[in-house]
């Protein structure tokens, strides 16, 4: 139960990973334009802030794993989505008068909007692989297996958000969605550790 | 049984074909190819036509841009010569911005007609402004000016600095590709306000698909009245809208300025008999913003 529950989120996480980066681009290109300087900034930063998750994430998974903290981290990538959703236009017209090159202009802009958000996104492969490992033998496995979910999701939301997604909703509506989806996701495995807390006592007792 | 034919037979008979093919006129010839970080660009020539494309994987590549080497001057496309008809809002614009460079056909012609205007082109592919200087006379000065920039940052910029325009040319969508940024209702405000209070703004868009509709709602959501110049040949329509309460044609047009738009092949009183105020879109079509910009989804 636990290892479907966590594979699932994974999944979840790998889809929101993707949709919020293509939609990423889609809110910068009005002030820095749709070049290939603009990918290369929030590429850049997913990359950076997915490298510090993983350090992160790994880091804090050494003391007491559980499916509640790795909740947790949903639940903060939610919220730090929402001053984003908020303040998305105060932040880049600010940049826009600041910087006047629009390859530093999306980078920073980028920075200030997206590293937070995809950083603790990026905590949850790592902390996965915790929760699922069995044995050292195994864990090569448990790893991979993993990654082929979580990447089979970034694919799917790939897929999903740049053929139909912007075609159904407005760029807020799919930031809304990506962040209420981890919010969900969150909320669904603290239910799942509770039920599985309240298993254990009754089994004990 | 089959069929060989000696080498020494062969050969010479290759080499005619190709000597043939090559002064042959007919036969469009190709005089420059460059990839640039855009696109794959195509400079050929055919019958004293020179013209560049920009290369894709349909069969028949649409020109962006030709001249006609016998007389330079002339506008070759319909569509560049219906932007023109923009003369009869305002004959005298002080200053003109043209988003998309092309061959620098509009510039040129600019210049040929109103020397006193300073005309900056934006244009975001360096490689494209190198060609039109290289193959198709295009000329900077003082008044031809040109920016390489994405257009919404160069006019988002140009609002920061409170410069303003009195015509603005939106020639940067090609029908197969469009910068969906460059067709909302947030990058027309910002046109829109770029403008002098009666500045007009002329855009080259196409008519074949879903997009038709959307596109000119779009134009309608931020202009109060929209005048439609349809070509008669291809799916090409020039919108013209002002910043200003009605848009109406000047009656009685300088004739010095008729006279002078002829050597550029363009007749103007003829034009502005063609532009049209009817709407024949649906009004209901939702228009597009910064939020929802599935442009090139929709032009299918």
């Amino acid at each position: 139960m636990k290892k479907t529950v966590v594979l699932c989120l994974a999944f979840i996480a790998g889809f929101c990973i993707m949709s919020f980066e293509l939609i990423g681009g889609r809110l910068l290109a009005p002030y820095f334009g749709s070049s290939v300087y603009v990918w290369g900034s929030i590429i850049t930063v997913f990359m950076l802030a997915l490298s510090l998750g993983y350090l992160i994430g790994g880091r804090y998974s050494l003391n007491n794993a559980s499916l509640t903290r790795f909740a947790g981290i949903f639940i903060a990538a939610s919220v730090s989505m929402l001053p984003m959703i908020a303040g998305s236009e105060m932040v880049m017209d600010w940049v826009f008068s600041m910087l006047e090159d629009p390859r530093y202009g999306s980078l920073f802009a980028s920075s200030l909007l997206f590293l937070l958000p995809t950083a603790i996104m990026g905590m949850i492969a790592p902390y996965a692989v915790r929760i699922l490992t069995e044995s050292t033998y195994s864990s090569g496995q448990t790893a991979g297996f993993l990654y082929f979910v979580s990447t089979l999701g970034s694919a799917i939301g790939t897929i999903m958000t740049s053929f139909y997604l912007v075609l159904w909703l407005e760029i807020d509506e799919v930031f809304w969605l990506v962040s209420g989806l981890m919010f969900c996701a969150g909320v669904f495995a603290l239910l799942v550790s509770f039920t599985e807390d309240k298993m254990t006592l009754s089994h004990t007792a | 049984m089959s069929l060989y034919y000696p080498k020494f037979i062969m050969f010479p008979c290759f080499v005619a074909l190709n000597l043939l093919l090559l002064a042959n006129p007919l036969v469009a010839k190709t005089l420059h190819k460059e990839k640039s970080l855009y696109r794959n660009i195509v400079i050929s020539e055919k019958l004293q036509q020179r013209c560049l494309h920009f290369e894709s994987r349909k069969k028949a590549i649409a020109s962006q841009a030709c001249i006609n080497l016998k007389n330079p001057d002339e506008l070759v496309f319909q569509y560049t010569r219906s932007i023109m008809a923009g003369l009869a809002y305002n004959s005298n614009p002080k200053r003109i911005l043209i988003i998309g460079l092309g061959g620098g056909s509009l510039p040129n012609a600019f210049a040929k007609i109103l020397p006193q205007t300073e005309v900056i082109s934006v244009e975001i592919d360096p490689a494209v402004r190198k060609l039109a200087k290289q193959y198709f006379f295009y000329n900077e000065s003082d008044k031809i000016k040109s920016v390489i920039q994405d257009g919404r940052v160069y006019v988002k910029r140009a609002l920061k600095q409170k410069q303003t325009f009195d015509w603005i040319i939106l020639d940067a969508f090609n029908g197969e590709y469009i910068p969906e940024h460059l067709l909302t209702v947030e990058f027309l405000t910002e046109v829109k306000n770029l403008l002098n209070k009666g500045g007009i703004v002329s855009a080259n868009t196409f008519t074949g698909s879903q997009l038709y509709h959307h596109e000119s709602t779009t134009y309608q959501k931020v202009f109060p009245e929209l005048r439609i110049l349809k070509s008669s040949t291809k799916g090409n329509r020039i919108i013209f809208a002002c910043h200003c309460h009605a848009i109406d044609v000047k009656l009685g047009f300088d004739s010095e300025l008729v006279e002078q738009l002829k050597v550029l092949n363009v007749n103007l009183p003829n034009l502005v008999s063609r532009i049209s105020a009817a709407v024949d879109w649906d009004v209901s079509a939702k228009p597009l913003t910064d939020q929802f910009s599935p442009a090139n989804l929709l032009n299918r």
